[in-house]
């Protein structure tokens, strides 16, 4: 607790301890899946479809694997997958998003037009499209959401770029000299890093709903591989067995919340309003 | 015009400037001399800031031009290709704004704000290129320099940013100096200081200063010549004590009137 109370006061928040936690979890057992998992996570030397208990805390599965290291091990396929999705969706919308906003334009104009297009579908069912055009394996599933997620980011970045660039510093620093470039770089870009930050993390639950629900339907991550989403479908068919689908579903569920949790945690930790605001209510 | 002798640094002739059918500059004529301040009076819109963005080289996008603006070398800024007009900017003419609270980086230090265009303009090396921040700030009068150089622009007053600004904008020892509405944001004890320093920085280093402002009691402060702007056209241009005491046009009469004065 002592630690506790160091921390700023956003982060001291209940919510905000539960998600860091489950999410710090969720990575480690990420990171150590081999020296976690009581089995091998494709082996099929257990008994059929048996319900949880010792031995097999989660059950098995209709061809007798362990579902408890398939989660581990499936922690390795969507977590990874999801952040590098997360991470290239904010690179290519936050630099297409800056240079429409920073050099307008026809060049911005273009961008945002076509960001409006992909805005126009329905998200799913155009990472559906995209994904099932592409021809069904996790590669693929994430170029889908990579495609309709980006605009998301250019459109935030291209908002705050444009209230930046009239601020008289980012107009002095082009004064002094300096080229266009190191304005956005140096001037520009730190000074919209925090919004852009929290929309990220809170991007990175519906990311992986995403993948998961591609591989859900078959467009993503091919069997024998242990992604939760098909793991949750594999369920689908025996449903009596509420165990298979059940607890992959419940880890999809808890990474979401975590990171929907810190994507809120560093919104309130980022905006001084919020901050107080926190801050009042626990005096 | 009024000729003191000195040839002009920077000149700015029959500038017109206007966006679709508004004229905004309607032929501007303005010669500024190193050791003086040019200072530029008129109402808001009058064209007197967007003047002063011409004088850099800066006009909005769209604008339709004609006229010059010309640099003691004869180059004119108004078709220089960008990568030259960036060589201009900063190191031969720079600026100073009217709120130094949204005109300084918020997020890097004093020091880094002076040093990194000096590095740029005049390849100074870094340990070089600090020492002369430091002897900046004490230049523009900020208590402990050697400190200050450190801080961030959060942690100065009003006033205080002022001068860092002005420090910012005299690092590469530029020949003019334009400062748009320099003391308008500032306290009035506060002013007289920041008019103080820019006067005297004129003198010392031989600025050619473009003081913009809407305030004549700034002007007569410190201004040694005067134009008086309105609608986008200089009405009457001269010596302070001329333009001031025995104006030639209605307009700047009219404003000299309008100035509260003792007694009345």
């Amino acid at each position: 607790m002592r630690i506790l109370s160091r921390l700023p006061e956003a982060w001291r928040q209940p919510l905000a301890v539960v998600g860091a936690v489950v999410a710090v979890a969720w990575l480690l057992v990420a990171a150590a899946a081999p020296l976690l998992a009581p089995h091998d996570p494709l082996a099929q030397d257990l008994p059929r479809l048996a319900s949880p208990g010792p031995g097999h805390w989660f059950g098995t599965d209709q061809l007798g694997r362990d579902i408890l290291s398939r989660i581990m091990y499936g922690a390795r396929v969507s977590i990874p997958l999801t952040l590098l999705l997360v991470v290239l969706s904010l690179l290519i919308g936050g630099a297409l998003g800056a240079c429409a906003g920073y050099f307008g334009r026809w060049v911005g104009e273009g961008i945002m037009r076509l960001a409006d297009l992909v805005f126009a579908f329905p998200t799913v069912i155009l990472a559906m499209v995209v994904a099932a055009a592409l021809g069904a394996s996790l590669t693929n599933a994430v170029l889908a959401v990579l495609v309709v997620a980006w605009p998301a980011y250019a459109r935030v970045t291209r908002g705050l770029v444009l209230g930046m660039r009239e601020r008289e510093f980012v107009l002095s620093g082009r004064l002094l000299g300096f080229s266009a470039w190191r304005s956005l770089r140096v001037d520009v870009l730190p000074n919209v890093t925090g919004p852009i930050l929290v929309l990220a993390t809170l991007d990175i639950g519906t990311a992986l709903l995403l993948l998961s629900g591609l591989s859900f339907l078959g467009l993503g991550a091919k069997p024998p591989s242990p992604e939760w989403g098909a793991m949750v479908a594999a369920g689908v068919d025996v449903f009596d067995s509420w165990w298979v689908a059940t607890f992959p579903g419940l880890a999809i569920l808890t990474v979401v919340l975590a990171f929907n949790f810190l994507g809120d945690t560093l919104r309130d930790a980022l905006d001084p309003r919020t901050a107080r605001a926190i801050k009042e209510r626990a005096l | 015009m009024s000729s003191t002798g000195t040839p002009t640094v920077l000149s700015v002739e029959g500038l017109k400037v206007s966006i679709g059918e508004h004229e905004i500059l309607r032929g501007v004529d303005i010669g500024l001399r190193p050791g003086r301040v040019h200072g530029l009076a008129g109402e808001s819109g009058s064209g007197k800031t967007m003047t002063g963005l011409a004088a850099l080289g800066l006009l909005p996008h769209g604008a339709r031009t004609s006229g010059r603006v010309v640099l003691d070398d004869g180059r004119n800024l108004l078709e220089l290709p960008q990568r030259d007009l960036n060589e201009v900017r900063g190191r031969e003419i720079a600026m100073v704004f009217q709120d130094p609270a949204t005109s300084l980086h918020p997020m890097l230090s004093i020091g880094r704000q002076i040093t990194e265009h000096m590095r740029h303009h005049l390849g100074l090396g870094k340990a070089e290129a600090r020492a002369r921040a430091i002897e900046l700030l004490g230049q523009v009068r900020i208590p402990g320099p050697a400190a200050a150089v450190d801080r961030y622009p959060h942690q100065f007053s009003g006033g205080m940013r002022q001068r860092i600004a002005i420090a910012i904008a005299l690092a590469c020892g530029p020949k003019v100096l334009i400062a748009d509405e320099p003391t308008t944001a500032l306290d009035v004890t506060v002013q007289a200081g920041v008019l103080r320093l820019l006067r005297g920085l004129c003198d010392d280093l031989g600025l050619a200063v473009l003081l913009v402002t809407h305030d004549l009691g700034v002007m007569s402060a410190v201004a040694d010549d005067v134009s008086v702007m309105r609608e986008g056209l200089v009405l009457e241009t001269g010596p302070r004590g001329q333009v001031l005491r025995t104006p030639e046009h209605p307009y700047t009469r009219a404003l000299l009137d309008a100035l509260p004065r003792e007694g009345s």
